[in-house]
């Protein structure tokens, strides 16, 4: 925990409210996102019980699985989910990779928008995952067969997840994590993953503290329930199978009464664990309709916009590889497949630290406070230094010096790249830190951002008197890796690997 | 615990020797494509790198170098050059280098060292030495033989990115320093043989099981005090022995006048048994404890005052402020302690764990990465990262910590999530800790 949030911390837990942790909103929010609150049984792996899901707080979808260990009902609500979330995804028109003019773009396929799902927590996004991960192999004929739709929203979920595990993607948010990134509240890491007791500290009623609320919604799962996807025991045991039960029994009561008596039966009891499932979905459903206004409360950071962009690019470039009847998903990453990914991963961590702290002065307390960004004022500038270039034989060049008089601590090592956040275009270097008593000089060489002239352009070099803050956690700290192609695969990583052909075991896999 | 028993009849350098012997058999008769060979801390890892170089470069064989830093690798630029301008006045090394990297000038004024930022200016040369990072850039080529130093730092996904440019590959490295690690999270690669956050050695090895493992047996740096516990906590199921015995290193420190405090008795107490633990009262406190960061600078400022004469068989010398480091686990702690030793601490060596990865001094002062901590993570715990800092010295190492760190490790036992098909880590940090605390708590000096 870094020493802005542990302070915040504090701060919550002595004044019983929460405490901002960003002045802006680092994640973006659609107009028009889709909330999905899925639950499972207890005891099954990844058998889905039920879902509440939809765009329109007022009218949501209930899907119930009345018996979570019959598989075709387990694939009778993937296709019920695909029904819901395959015509969501095709709302976002994706044009061809051509813009309005005619010209080609090289950057692929475009959207205007893309599709955003919520969930409640970390949990309901493992639950797209293994969810994806169970219906994407299936066959739509012969043995085992699901409906078509049933492996496209496999595949999508499965897009989705991978979405989450992007640094600095929205496309699919567990709501825990974006309130937790804005606020901090006076509880452990593991009490914020609950969305109810989380809310109680954002959101309280009139009259009550964030503490007092969140210790109301942590002692009484019946009136705030668990968020899912894991339903509280004593709900399993008092409600869930006992309707469970008396749907077992509809099935199977004998035939030879009247068939409409045993339909009604059937459905009775179903309508009865629907109700049950309602009653416990409701209460997160609307907290998290209560998220979503309160980070649109706040004003979205710079850097989001540009984000957004590449989820729709992502989003775009999914949907034409959909289109044009791409495989699914490998069931694991080959070796170059892994590296990439995790090169790719580190990439956009790199650059959401760098974006998130430019965006946000809370964000940079935080590299302020550990020595990797500095703030002060401008005490001095050699604004006309020329000096030779590539160890003093090259051309004379501009390179400008600015003194930062600072009070932060200072850890920055001669030679270190910076960037002023007022000044973003400009590439510096720390050229001396001189530490005296209680502040710091702290001088920096201007490299770019000065004009091709021999004198600096007017504005472009800072001067005395200007408040600036410069930071050194930058969006290029990860290279990329330059890696082989799959087939080139080296002897050290196993060589190789057979390509993955879909075979009909895939669609076999765990049904029975 | 169960350590091997060194062969203590053999003399230290007759056992060095014949391992190296087989490691360069194993190279020469070519049946694997790759030789992996275990070091411990100082067992003349750089040594055997430039003893093969300089023999694969005398069979008039091509030859790549790949290390992990720039400092490891203008090391090796300079021994191996040197060593080279002696046996093979011919023989030119390559230092490939990024286009702003300025040549140190005890590079710059090797005549048989050419330093260019282009692979192509340097692709005839006999031998090219270079960062994974920058080989990692080099499209095309292959050499016939690689070196690959600091193997066990290397994550794995720079070795994929070098890998086809040799045929034939020594990896070294020390198995016990710290891990690769991620700036991100993901569980996703567990139980994979080609896990990209492993290092380049546990994913070359799970990938290709029947390289030959060569281990050096002699660590030429720890002294003789430094034996037993770092290799029952760090190396417990290979072990290692020091090349020196109980009598050989002796850390003499001049007399104090002023001031008998705990400070110059940890010192005291280091000198004469090699290892010393000043402990501060428990208490939880934040990274930067000022107290524990203030009981470091007097340590240290004490040791530089009082003055050390180090000796190593019959050859005495005194402990200048350059052989003394200072270690921590992090950045900002290592600020505060350089702010707190003050004018002295330019020529002192105050770094982290990472970046005394492979160095040598003769005394180092820690503070230990636990000290004042309400729990125990997997960065704190992690083995590597103690066995960094209680394995530079040559004479004598003095830990800095609250009391209470048995007590932390009791209360936080290695809870790591297990993995499907993912090989256990073999030196378990949290065991390595309770070690070395037992065996620091019997040199200890309680503020």
């Amino acid at each position: 925990m870094s020493a802005i949030h542990a302070y915040a911390r504090a701060r919550a837990c002595a004044s019983g409210s929460a405490t901002p942790v960003a002045t802006v909103r680092h994640v973006h929010l659609s107009e028009r996102p889709l909330v999905f609150v899925p639950l499972t049984l207890a005891g099954e792996a990844n058998a889905p019980l039920a879902a509440m899901v939809g765009t329109d707080p007022d009218r949501p979808a209930l899907l119930v699985v009345p018996q979570p260990r019959n598989r075709d009902l387990r694939f009778g609500f993937a296709a019920e989910l695909a029904d819901i979330l395959l015509p969501y995804v095709d709302s976002f028109a994706v044009a061809a990779g051509e813009a309005t003019d005619g010209a080609e773009r090289p950057d692929g396929p475009l959207s205007e928008d893309a599709p955003q799902v919520l969930v409640p927590n970390p949990g309901g996004v493992e639950f797209a995952r293994l969810f994806g991960r169970s219906t994407r192999f299936r066959r739509t004929q012969g043995e085992y067969a699901v409906k078509p739709s049933v492996p496209l929203l496999g595949r999508w979920l499965t897009f989705f997840a991978e979405c989450a595990e992007h640094p600095g993607s929205s496309m699919m948010l567990a709501a825990t994590d974006a309130l937790t990134l804005h606020w901090a509240t006076g509880q452990s890491a593991v009490e914020d993953a609950n969305l109810a007791v989380l809310m109680g500290w954002l959101a309280p009623p009139p009259g009550t503290t964030g503490a007092q609320a969140a210790r109301l919604a942590g002692k009484n799962p019946a009136k705030y329930p668990p968020a899912g996807p894991a339903t509280d025991p004593r709900f399993d045991k008092d409600k869930l199978v006992p309707a469970i039960a008396a749907y077992d029994n509809a099935v199977a009561a004998p035939d030879t009464s009247d068939s409409a008596d045993s339909a009604a039966l059937r459905r009775s009891a179903i309508s009865q664990l629907e109700s049950v499932l309602r009653e416990l979905l409701e209460p997160t459903w609307k907290l998290m309709w209560q998220a979503i206004a309160l980070l649109r409360g706040l004003p979205g950071g710079a850097s989001v916009a540009g984000r957004w962009e590449s989820d729709r690019a992502r989003f775009a470039g999914f949907h034409e590889y959909l289109a044009e009847g791409g495989p699914p998903q490998a069931r694991r990453d080959g070796a170059v497949a892994a590296a990439r990914r995790l090169n790719r991963l580190e990439q956009a961590q790199a650059a959401l630290e760098a974006e998130r702290a430019f965006d946000d002065p809370l964000v940079m307390a935080d590299h302020r406070i550990s020595g990797e960004a500095f703030a002060g004022t401008v005490v001095a500038v050699d604004r006309d230094r020329r000096i030779r270039n590539g160890s003093g034989k090259g051309r004379l060049v501009t390179r400008p010096l600015v003194t930062v008089r600072t009070e932060d601590p200072v850890g920055l090592a001669d030679g270190t790249k910076v960037i002023a956040t007022a000044r973003r275009r400009q590439d510096c270097y720390i050229h001396a830190v001189d530490r005296q008593g209680d502040h710091v000089l702290v001088t920096v060489e201007a490299r770019s951002g000065m004009g091709r002239n021999s004198t600096p352009a007017p504005g472009s070099v800072p001067k005395e008197g200007d408040t600036l803050c410069y930071s050194s956690v930058l969006a290029d700290r990860v290279r990329s890796l330059n890696l082989p192609d799959v087939s080139a695969t080296p002897w050290t990583h196993g060589g190789p690997p057979t390509p993955y052909e879909p075979n009909t075991d895939d669609a076999g896999e765990a049904w029975e | 615990m169960n350590t091997p028993q060194p062969e203590e009849h053999v003399p230290p350098a007759v056992q060095s020797e014949r391992v190296t012997r087989a490691i360069l058999d194993d190279l020469r008769r070519g049946i694997h494509r790759g030789v992996i060979v275990d070091s411990p801390p100082g067992a003349g890892k750089s040594t055997l790198v430039v003893h093969t170089a300089a023999v694969i470069v005398a069979a008039g064989e091509p030859l790549m170098i790949v290390a992990q830093t720039n400092e490891q690798v203008d090391d090796l630029t300079e021994r191996l050059a040197r060593r080279l301008a002696d046996e093979l006045p011919h023989a030119r090394v390559g230092r490939l280098s990024s286009a702003r990297y300025l040549p140190p000038p005890r590079i710059a004024r090797l005549p048989n060292v050419i330093v260019d930022d282009d692979i192509n200016a340097l692709c005839d040369l006999e031998v090219t030495v270079s960062t994974a990072a920058k080989w990692g850039y080099v499209r095309e080529g292959s050499w016939p033989w690689a070196i690959i130093d600091e193997a066990y730092q290397m994550r794995s996904d720079a070795l994929l990115a070098i890998a086809s440019r040799f045929q034939r590959a020594l990896f070294v490295g020390d198995p016990g320093q710290i891990d690769p690690f991620s700036t991100v999270r993901n569980d996703r690669w567990h139980g994979l043989i080609w896990n990209p956050m492993h290092s380049a050695v546990a994913v070359l090895r799970r990938n290709n099981p029947d390289l030959p493992v060569h281990r050096l047996p002699v660590s030429w740096r720890l002294p003789h005090t430094a034996q037993r516990v770092v290799s029952a906590a760090f190396y417990p199921y290979t072990g290692f022995r020091t090349s020196t015995g109980p009598e050989d290193r002796e850390l003499h420190l001049r007399k104090h006048t002023d001031g008998d405090g705990p400070a110059d008795e940890v010192l005291d107490k280091a000198a004469a048994t090699g290892w010393g633990l000043l402990q501060l009262p428990a208490r939880h406190t934040p990274r930067t404890d000022s107290e524990a960061v203030q009981a470091v600078a007097n340590v240290t400022r004490r040791l530089v005052e009082r003055g050390a004469i180090a000796r190593s068989g019959d050859e005495e010398r005194l402990v200048t402020p350059e052989r003394i480091a200072v270690g921590a686990a992090h950045r900002d702690q290592v600020a505060a302690i350089k702010k707190a030793i003050g004018g002295r601490a330019d020529k002192i060596v105050v770094d982290t764990a990472n970046r005394l990865q492979g160095r040598e001094y003769d005394i180092t002062v820690v503070l230990h990465p636990l000290s004042g901590r309400r729990d125990a993570t997997e960065f704190h715990l992690e083995a590597g990262r103690l066995c960094v800092l209680a394995s530079r010295h040559r004479q004598a190492c003095i830990m800095v910590a609250r009391a209470g760190i048995r007590d932390l490790l009791d209360a936080h036992p290695s809870n790591e999530p297990v993995h499907l098909d993912e090989p256990v880590k073999f030196v378990d940090g949290w065991a390595a800790n309770q070690t070395v605390m037992a065996h620091l708590e019997a040199n200890r000096v309680s503020v």
